[in-house]
């Protein structure tokens, strides 16, 4: 059964250059950690295709398992897990995120 | 639910070798901490990996009894 989910969330992560697993969507997050890495990505002008945990009891389990990360939200640009809440936070604050995204090929939609 | 500064603390210094930990409680509520980690086996590693190493040295209580431990990770050197 894992590897089916774990096949879609690969799938998920590799159709899509940016990906977040969070509580809640794009639009309406429902926890503040899920809510500071929208903000974030929205103030950098990064599209992103978001996935509401809160709906798939099974992904929000397997989202966890497939990372080693107990906790969402979870980013993945160009299919790699790149943190939660506190790291995308201190690697937007240090500069580190834009570098990531300009590294990958991920253009902002502003630019 | 939530957990006790202490029992964070004790449960990471334990789990990381050589780890001096640092929390500071958010809200009082017991259940919003900051952990300020800093260890040399962190050397060498990068900042995820730092902070799943602070994951497992919880054993699997992020996420459950412990809702909200803001992580911040550091080596002697960059201290």
């Amino acid at each position: 059964m894992e590897n089916v989910i774990f096949d879609q969330i690969k799938k998920e992560i590799n159709e899509n250059d940016v990906v977040l697993y969070l509580k809640g969507t794009a639009v309406f997050p429902q926890c503040g950690f899920s809510a500071a890495v929208v903000q974030i990505l929205s103030q950098m002008g990064i599209s992103f295709k978001d996935v509401n945990i809160l709906e798939d009891n099974i992904i929000r389990q397997a989202i966890k398992d497939f990372s080693d990360w107990p906790t969402i939200p979870q980013l993945y640009v160009k299919g790699e897990f790149i943190g939660g809440c506190d790291i995308i936070t201190e690697m937007y604050e240090n500069g580190e995120l834009q570098q990531l995204m300009d590294d990958k090929g991920v253009t902002n939609q502003a630019a | 639910m939530g957990m006790d500064a202490s029992l964070i603390q004790e449960l990471i210094e334990t789990g990381i070798d050589d780890a001096s930990v640092t929390i500071t409680d958010l809200r009082g509520d017991g259940d919003h901490y900051a952990a300020h980690v800093v260890s040399s086996a962190f050397v060498g590693k990068s900042r995820l990996q730092q902070h799943q190493m602070v994951y497992k040295a919880l054993q699997g209580r992020m996420g459950n009894e412990l809702h909200a431990l803001a992580i911040q990770t550091s080596t002697p050197q960059d201290n």
